[in-house]
């Protein structure tokens, strides 16, 4: 992929992110924050790289560490919003 | 570039589709229902780039690196299952370190093995050893991402120890440091172009501590009150560090996703200084709402006001039609939110409506009373916004307010002096009757001033922790 195919996607990104964050019900930001957190944690595709690569030690090691810090936000992530979303109830209707 | 060339068409499609399930993550947030869809949406588009990523490269240290996603995980479950929720904005910012420190190495990575990365040309020159050249475009990137990762490390840092209460939420305010600050932005910039001539590792490490050192010093003078805003901001930072290091690794999955954290948390950041009439400019120069007592509000203590106890205040809402609740972070801080659900489930069995109301700003993140009443069961349909219900607090008979303070102020709206002027607020002294739960008479709002509210004739103040309170009142309702 060239410079200019990457910006495209980027540019384009923003403009969908900027939609669809907006259609986000206010009272569901904390999880919004929580799971944008878990997926910013993609970055751990680069670190995989960095911890595939044999030939340098160095870089090795920081791509496992870096590997570790993104798990704990991909499953911490995830499971603090899928346990908050979890508690999001509509009124039981027997009562009304 | 050659590496990336090479790439296999499914993979660059896997990562594609990855991407989409990240969007559709956020979109199934546009109601509760969808949500949890969207939630599982999100995992499984994890889980193709990270196995894609795994499948393309011969990962010699697979041992290793199934070592570190099983530290890594179980941490992040562990800690996911037990945190409070009354924790979570600490925990939002932990998170955000996290990620933040994760583009740091990745970018140190990238620098110490470019060819791994795929943005590297070995250059064999005849009287020298070979060695391997970044590429400009990558120079940039990489410079870019490391320092938006370090700036987003430091500050959540910074932002967690003082929502952890580990550091005052007062403003430390070091003399000159907006011509510091700016400084240092210009030095990072500086050196991020001169990056590009030369590749030394002195050019990169320096870029890494200036911007570790800028993220500190960026959060530091910032108040406690402006918490919320500080946190979406540095959601969003988090967001285009990933979108650097996806533009780095030519990996559409990251980019996209950076390029959706970093709308999400500018468009948070943007509603909450709007709810709090604080322009972004004015957050970031600091200094704002720490725990300090303006002058004007130690003179208007000794002002007459109503006092009442938990049986009058039965009385008045078990007499009531409706009655909306205004929580605040009071309320999570005494953790009355169960007390009040089951106060709630008495009123509705006097036939009263009960509603929440909640102010944008409620609580230290985007969302967090919505979190904490929905915790105690609360049915999120009886919960509104400030834009929903403000018309109502008319025809209500009763506003209980507990653990909110400056966002009913009417100042906000009157007094031009006021430092809270201009910020929306919840009409609640429109209510035939006020009851305001506070700790005492003496302690203002996080804004340091005092509020018009607590002398006014149809406020009664019930002072008394908010969770013994709200218990007191159940037993008289009972």
């Amino acid at each position: 992929m060239d410079f200019i195919s990457i910006l495209s996607i980027f540019v384009l990104a923003c403009f969908v992110g900027y939609y669809v964050v907006w259609s986000v019900t206010p009272s569901l930001h904390t999880p919004l924050m929580s799971v944008t957190n878990a997926i910013s944690s993609v970055i751990v595709v680069g670190a995989l790289i960095a911890s595939a690569a044999a030939e340098s030690v160095g870089s090795k090691w920081l791509g496992l560490v870096a590997v570790a810090l993104a798990s704990v936000n991909i499953f911490g992530g995830f499971a603090v919003t899928q346990r908050m979303l979890s508690m999001y109830r509509k009124k039981e209707r027997k009562d009304a | 570039m050659h590496e990336a060339a090479a790439t296999p068409a499914w993979v660059l499609l896997a990562y594609l589709i990855s991407g989409v399930c990240f969007i559709l993550a956020l979109r199934g947030l546009s109601s509760p229902e969808s949500s949890r869809r969207g939630n599982l949406t999100g995992m499984f588009g994890m889980a193709i780039a990270v196995g894609t990523t795994l499948a393309i490269h011969q990962v010699a240290s697979l041992p290793e690196v199934a070592g570190a996603i099983l530290i890594g995980g179980g941490i992040g479950l562990v800690t996911a299952r037990k945190i409070q929720m009354t924790a979570m904005p600490q925990l939002v910012a932990a998170f955000h370190s996290l990620v933040g420190m994760a583009a740091v190495l990745v970018g140190a990575a990238a620098y110490l093995n470019p060819e791994a990365f795929g943005i590297g040309v070995r250059i064999t020159p005849i009287a020298t050893p070979s060695f391997v050249s970044i590429l400009p475009v990558s120079r940039i990137e990489m410079g870019l991402g490391v320092a938006i990762g370090a700036i987003t490390f430091s500050g959540s840092v910074i932002a967690f120890l003082k929502l952890n209460g580990n550091m005052s939420g007062k403003p430390i305010l070091l003399p000159l440091r907006h011509v510091i600050n700016l400084g240092t932005v210009v030095a990072i910039l500086a050196l991020i172009a001169y990056f590009l001539t030369d590749q030394d590792p002195w050019v990169f490490f320096t870029i890494a501590g200036l911007s570790f050192a800028i993220g500190f010093l960026l959060i530091i003078p910032i108040g406690g009150a402006d918490m919320p805003v500080v946190i979406s901001m540095l959601n969003s930072y988090s967001g285009w560090a990933a979108a650097a290091m996806g533009f780095t690794l030519h990996n559409s999955a990251m980019i996209i996703t950076g390029a959706l954290v970093g709308s999400s948390g500018a468009i948070l950041s943007y509603i909450m200084c709007r709810a709090m009439n604080r322009s972004f400019i004015s957050v970031i120069a600091g200094g704002f709402g720490g725990d300090s007592t303006a002058a004007g509000g130690a003179a208007a203590i000794d002002r007459p006001y109503k006092r009442g106890s938990a049986e009058d205040a039965a009385f008045l809402m078990s007499q009531a039609d409706q009655v909306i609740i205004v929580p605040g972070y009071g309320m999570a801080v005494s953790q009355a939110q169960h007390a009040l659900r089951e106060m709630a489930d008495l009123l509705k069995k006097e036939g009263a409506r009960v509603k929440y109301a909640i102010h944008p700003v409620a609580g230290r993140m985007p969302g967090h009373m919505n979190v904490l009443l929905a915790e105690a069961n609360v049915p999120y349909d009886e919960v509104f916004e400030l834009e929903d219900i403000n018309s109502e607090f008319a025809q209500t008979d009763v506003a209980f307010v507990i653990g909110a303070n400056d966002v009913t102020n009417p100042a906000a709206k009157t007094d031009k002096s006021s430092p809270i002027y201009g910020m929306p607020v919840l009409d609640v002294e429109k209510a035939r009757t006020v009851l305001f739960v506070k700790r005492s008479m003496g302690g203002v709002g996080y804004a340091g001033v005092d509020n018009e509210l607590f002398y006014r004739d149809n406020t009664m103040m019930l002072l008394a922790d908010a969770k013994k309170m709200v218990e007191e009142i159940v037993k008289n309702l009972g």
